[in-house]
């Protein structure tokens, strides 16, 4: 068999990326039928426009937390605290383009090392401190809106620097930016994990913590880098969602997204209790959810509603994604067939 | 003990399960009687395991017929098996450490009142299920403050709690020392008496012939023979067991003491290491190509030792010196670096990864060493895996299987690849042949011998003194988490270490 076609099959394998790229088909096959205009694209002044062109562009921050959030998870924990580092960021940013003069090349690093060193907080409760990850990061979760309050002064900060409105607005290649940077991060991210040790590492970690550890990994450090790397992509999602609304809204930006987030990761194959990941499954996970939101405000099902559907969807492709569930069926199916 | 004319309890035969294309029982069979203690031997991968699970519902067999007290059953699931008189006690004792005993012993069957749970009846019923065993332990301890060889009694009250007229004993004694031994034998016998009948599964030929009234042998999923005790001596049986000629053990036997245990220059120095409230200050010296043995009863501190030595309980007093220099051991990693390996005991908590696949599994030490961004060309791994598949003979589908999947001793194996691939210079085996079978066994034990050939050092754990006897040059022996003496050359005897266990001070 060549190299390539072997390849596909083991990323098939298990059907981790089978059941949400599934999923995303029969989500489209709907909206081919049911929705006429969904599929048209246009061209205007080079840039493309359409439906599939804005699930791109609105999934990207869900897809950016979903890369963090798959290595969180990998390693048997989970960040509830993206949300409000994207909070954080956003309001930083600002903060920093309309009170100081520093330039927008100057403001994203310090932007994105505040939010790395806030995921690296994090870390540093659940691999050193020992508390469970979901109370470790839950006080972000609660305090960092606060946090970027005070950074705000409890306003909501507009701005209108070109370089920063550009971020979340613009386009490069004919697509939004964004998706050249959602492209760059899981090019990089599945970079960093396979073609080093580091992935195999954190599955071990995640797998059976203590057995690493006997292997001689430093389970500490595994730890805090993922916490880490996570709060980096909060960071960039942060300043994307405040690009796009060209304003630091501290109390509304990232609002239940680590939620969003979670469900990507989940309907992407990777297991909640650790081990096993992958970042191509997230990242397809969190399409899925965001064509279905925009296939609810398509069809005008009202936002207050839209969870239930929402919620139908993601319960259908986890049980898929679950060899036993398919098995019941399979044996149901049998067992009617019989006469 | 069981007439002859009297119906057999359960009577199973030509049961087959398949998995994938893996055969687990092809055409296996056993008969068992009331009253009586029956054996179930076999090497890794013989189909025990299988065999029980189908007894109590785990598994459905694909043919064969299954009865018990002369009507063919079904059980589905361990509920069903239970319900009908099959209770299991498992090898790793599956019960709530938090819980009391008495809850554990009732859960899920605890006598209610309006809803409520009756404390009071709970705790009569489960002292009555304790007494039964001859036991007098306080119902209302929990669980977590009582010793293995209590919870294993706890276990066992629990299973005949539920009137079990069969009680499956998977690997029972492998977490008990030679007094708890003789009391849970006492316990089967009693029970024998009573009328129960019980299949006993255990590694130890010792226990099987203390104990047991019949034998039945599977090899390769078949059933190989049923025969009463005394008409199957040790080397009939192990013969049956592994299809082979066994005259290989003495002969290893021999072969360890004839490279006589001169002097030679120690590997490794421990000087008054100690943890506090784990192990009191130990020396000991392990010499450069030697097999080094730690000898001592369950709790004597043994496994303590080697995770001292090893970093995993970092030292708090004294020092080690490895080649003449004094290093500083904090953690597994620094030992790893400074050439020392270590497979646990504790296979399923310290040992394995199960959703990983064999392979990562088996470099994972090594690519640890070499450290994360120099990832081992996957050329490489395969080379290692299956190099070790190979020599160590370990029955898996592919490298690429999830070493989960494997038989215990197939994993066991795999872990002492992982380390073997690291070529330390000195590795610690902590009960490297617990819970697998003869054969496996014995290449266990042929490969310690090998590694000493090529100069490796090799600090040997465990609780079989004979094994120890075997295999060591040189015997530290423990007792209440000291050390009690030193025994080498021809003075490795089985006798003289349990002298020194016994006659201490």
């Amino acid at each position: 068999m060549s190299e390539p076609l072997a390849r596909v099959r083991a990323w098939f394998q298990g059907g981790t990326l089978l059941w949400p790229l599934l999923g995303l088909a029969a989500l489209l096959a709907f909206n081919l039928v049911w929705s006429p205009g969904f599929f048209s694209v246009e061209l205007r002044e080079g840039h493309l426009y359409g439906i599939l062109v804005d699930i791109l562009n609105q999934g990207s921050k869900v897809m950016l937390l979903s890369i963090g959030m798959t290595l969180v998870i990998a390693s048997g924990g989970v960040d509830l605290s993206v949300g409000s580092i994207m909070a954080i960021a956003g309001a930083l940013a600002a903060a920093l383009v309309t009170r100081t003069g520093l330039p927008f090349v100057a403001v994203v690093p310090i932007t994105l090392l505040a939010a790395l060193l806030a995921g690296f907080g994090n870390g540093l409760l659940v691999a050193k401190a020992g508390i469970q990850p979901i109370i470790a990061t839950l006080i972000l979760m609660v305090a960092g809106r606060g946090v970027a309050m005070l950074i705000t002064g409890g306003q909501i900060l507009t701005f209108d620097l070109p370089a920063f409105v550009y971020l979340g607005n613009g386009h490069l290649f004919g697509l939004p930016f964004t998706v050249t940077i959602v492209a760059a991060v899981l090019a990089i991210s599945v970079w960093l994990t396979r073609r080093t040790a580091c992935g195999l590492f954190l599955e071990a970690v995640g797998d059976n913590g203590r057995a690493a550890r006997f292997c001689g990994i430093n389970t500490t450090a595994v730890k805090l880098l993922v916490y880490a790397v996570s709060g980096l992509c909060a960071g960039i999602a942060g300043l994307i969602a405040t690009s796009n609304i060209k304003a630091a809204d501290s109390s509304r930006v990232g609002e239940m997204m680590e939620l969003d987030a979670i469900f990507a990761v989940v309907v992407g194959g990777t297991a909640l209790t650790g081990g096993r990941f992958s970042l191509v499954g997230s990242v397809l996970g969190a399409l899925l959810i965001q064509t279905l939101t925009t296939t609810m405000q398509n069809l005008g099902v009202p936002p207050a509603i839209s969870p239930v559907p929402k919620s139908i969807v993601i319960v259908a492709v986890c049980l898929l994604q679950s060899a036993k569930f398919r098995g019941q069926i399979g044996g149901l199916w049998k067992g009617k067939a019989r006469p | 003990m069981s007439g002859g004319a009297s119906a057999p309890l359960l009577r199973i035969a030509d049961l087959s399960i398949a998995f994938g294309p893996v055969k687990a029982l092809d055409g296996a069979g056993l008969t068992l009687r009331a009253g009586e203690i029956h054996a179930l031997m076999g090497e890794n991968g013989a189909g025990k395991s299988t065999l029980i699970k189908t007894l109590t519902g785990v598994y459905a067999p694909d043919s064969g017929r299954f009865e018990f007290e002369g009507r063919p059953v079904a059980p589905k699931s361990p509920r069903d098996a239970e319900a009908i008189g099959i209770s299991t006690v498992y090898q790793e004792v599956n019960l709530v450490p938090t819980l009391s005993i008495a809850d554990n012993i009732l859960l899920g069957r605890q006598p209610t009142r309006f809803g409520l749970l009756r404390k009071s009846q709970i705790r009569r019923r489960a002292e009555a299920a304790l007494g039964r065993l001859g036991l007098k332990l306080d119902a209302s301890r929990s669980l977590s403050s009582c010793s293995m060889a209590e919870q294993q009694m706890v276990a066992i009250a629990r299973a005949l709690d539920v009137k079990a007229k069969l009680l499956i004993l998977d690997e029972p004694t492998s977490s008990l020392d030679e007094r708890e031994v003789e009391f849970l034998f006492g316990v089967l016998r009693r029970l024998r008496d009573e009328g129960v009948a019980m299949l006993f599964v255990t590694h130890f030929l010792d226990q099987v012939y203390a104990v047991s009234d019949r034998i039945t042998v599977l090899r390769n999923g078949r059933f190989v023979g049923e025969h009463p005790i005394a008409e199957l001596p040790r080397l009939k049986l192990i013969s049956a067991m592994l299809g082979r000629e066994f005259a290989e053990m003495q002969h290893l036997a021999e072969s360890a003491h004839s490279a006589a245990a001169g002097s030679r220059a120690p590997l490794l120095e421990a000087r008054h290491i100690s943890h506090k409230g784990t192990m009191n200050p130990v020396s000991l010296d392990i010499a450069a190509g030697e097999v080094t043995g730690l000898a001592g009863l369950l709790g004597s501190g043994r496994t303590e030792t080697a995770k001292m030595l090893f970093g995993v309980t970092p030292t708090q007093t004294g020092e080690i010196k490895l080649g003449g220099t004094t290093v500083k051991i904090a953690s597994p990693r620094d030992a790893i670096r400074l050439g020392l390996a270590f497979c646990s005991e504790d296979r399923k908590t310290e040992g394995i990864f199960p959703d990983l696949s064999v392979r990562e599994n088996m470099v994972l030490a090594l690519q640890s060493r070499r450290g994360p961004l120099r990832l081992m060309a996957r050329k490489e791994q395969d080379t290692i895996a299956d190099h070790y598949i190979r020599a160590l003979r370990i029955k898996t589908d592919s490298a690429g299987t999830p070493i989960k999947n494997l038989s215990g001793g197939n994993q066991q194996k795999v872990l002492l690849g992982r380390w073997l691939s690291l070529q330390p210079r000195l590795i610690i085996l902590d009960e490297p042949t617990r819970g697998i079978d003869v054969g496996a066994k014995a290449d266990i034990e042929k490969l310690v011998q090998s590694l000493r050939g090529e100069g490796m050092s090799v600090l040997f754990i465990s609780s079989d003194i004979e094994e120890v006897v075997r295999n060591c040059q040189r015997v530290v022996v423990l007792r209440d988490r000291r050390k009690i003496g030193e025994l080498s050359g021809p003075d490795v005897e089985a006798g003289r270490i349990m002298n020194v266990i016994a006659h201490h001070e």
